[in-house]
């Protein structure tokens, strides 16, 4: 019985319920710290638990298909909170329907702002083409962005981590970013959040307002459906 | 029980959301299809008190959806850990990605709120008049 702790750690390391528990623990003590500090931007909880729990990978040699083994049962579950998101559009129907106008037309410059300036910028810092081509869809949820970034032979893990880099900068920068531009309307700055940063952003736009909250999964969803059929239009005409 | 009820409601909206996405093979995710079904499953329930049961009664499946979206951000974690597998890849170009997507970023979300706003403020005004 000499080595047990090491063989202990072995069979724990290889199953699903270590790494699940430390997702939910790390998250469980990123957001306290979060709340703790009143919701702080940069106090983000994925932010903080997505470098601790890297870190604590990295450290005990453990590969991220077994962490992925734990952990996807909290990824699945991104799925139905999309299918969630109806309730609070539900409650809000009727600022929604009242605001129709500006979100569709906010939706389409929002849209083409999001794919065009990453291309651009990506080709001007002269990144490989297959990086330039996983960075393009970066505003839309991730599920999504991997199937664009597979549709162009571009790498979808790599997408992945755009789109979750993009949503934790959009959900700091976005509230100090309105406050500045002196903009309260947070119908707007709830729309802009959700089309810019997805999920994270709607996330942190429901910690600040709930009618921001529901126009930043509105766009999350609509720019979902654009961004699927904008991407490879951008493409062509933009990359050499 | 009631918990399990509405869990099953909105898994089942994503089902039928994911087959019907991939039976006729449309550009959407799944999920957003769902979405929909769900809002129109709500709204119907107000119109029809034959709708008006199981989850879809007090409330239900309005708290079970409410639980999820309370914790959204955690539901990011575990692709955002998959940054471990994309270090070399940071090493040689991470500032130059990290600028790019920060300033489109920025660009974004400027772009669609003062979109958003100019229209607002465009239907106002003809309103008034």
């Amino acid at each position: 019985m000499k080595d047990n702790p090491f063989s202990l750690w072995v069979y724990l390391s290889q199953s699903p319920l270590l790494w699940l528990t430390v997702t939910l623990l790390v998250y469980a003590t990123t957001d306290a710290v979060s709340l703790a500090t009143l919701r702080h931007p940069l106090a983000n909880p994925v932010l903080h638990a997505m470098w601790i729990i890297g870190a604590f990978l990295l450290l005990t040699g453990t590969s991220y298909t077994t962490y992925f083994a734990g952990a996807q049962f909290v990824h699945f579950l991104l799925g139905p909170a999309t299918v969630a998101l109806a309730v609070p559009l539900y409650e809000n129907r009727k600022r929604v329907v009242a605001s129709i106008v500006p979100m569709l037309v906010a939706l389409c410059a929002g849209s083409v702002t999001a794919v065009v300036s990453v291309v651009l910028l990506a080709e001007l810092a002269g990144l490989p083409r297959d990086v330039v081509l996983s960075l393009a869809p970066k505003s839309v949820t991730a599920g999504v962005a991997m199937g664009i970034a597979e549709s162009l032979h571009a790498d979808p893990s790599l997408a992945a981590v755009a789109v979750i880099l993009t949503g934790i900068m959009g959900a700091i920068i976005v509230t100090p970013l309105m406050n500045r531009s002196g903009i309260t309307d947070y119908r707007a700055r709830g729309f802009a959040a959700g089309l810019a940063a997805h999920g994270i952003g709607t996330a942190r736009a429901f910690q600040v307002d709930e009618i921001a909250g529901v126009f930043s999964g509105i766009a999350m969803s609509l720019n979902a459906l654009v961004t699927s059929f904008l991407v490879p239009l951008a493409i062509t005409l933009l990359v050499r | 029980m009631v918990m399990l009820a509405s869990l099953g409601l909105i898994l089942l909206c994503q089902l039928i959301g994911e087959a019907v996405v991939r039976g006729l093979r449309l550009p959407l995710p799944g999920p957003v299809l769902g979405l929909l079904l769900l809002l129109v499953l709500l709204m119907g329930r107000d119109r029809f008190a034959l709708l008006a049961r199981g989850p879809l009664r007090n409330d239900d499946v309005e708290t079970a959806s409410k639980g999820l979206l309370a914790h959204l951000s955690l539901l990011f974690v575990p692709a955002g850990v998959g940054v471990v597998q994309k270090l070399d890849l940071l090493a040689s170009h991470g500032i130059a990605i990290i600028l790019v997507l920060a300033l489109s970023v920025v660009v974004t979300l400027l772009a669609t709120v003062l979109t958003f706003r100019l229209v607002s403020r465009l239907l106002k005004q003809q309103d008034a008049r």
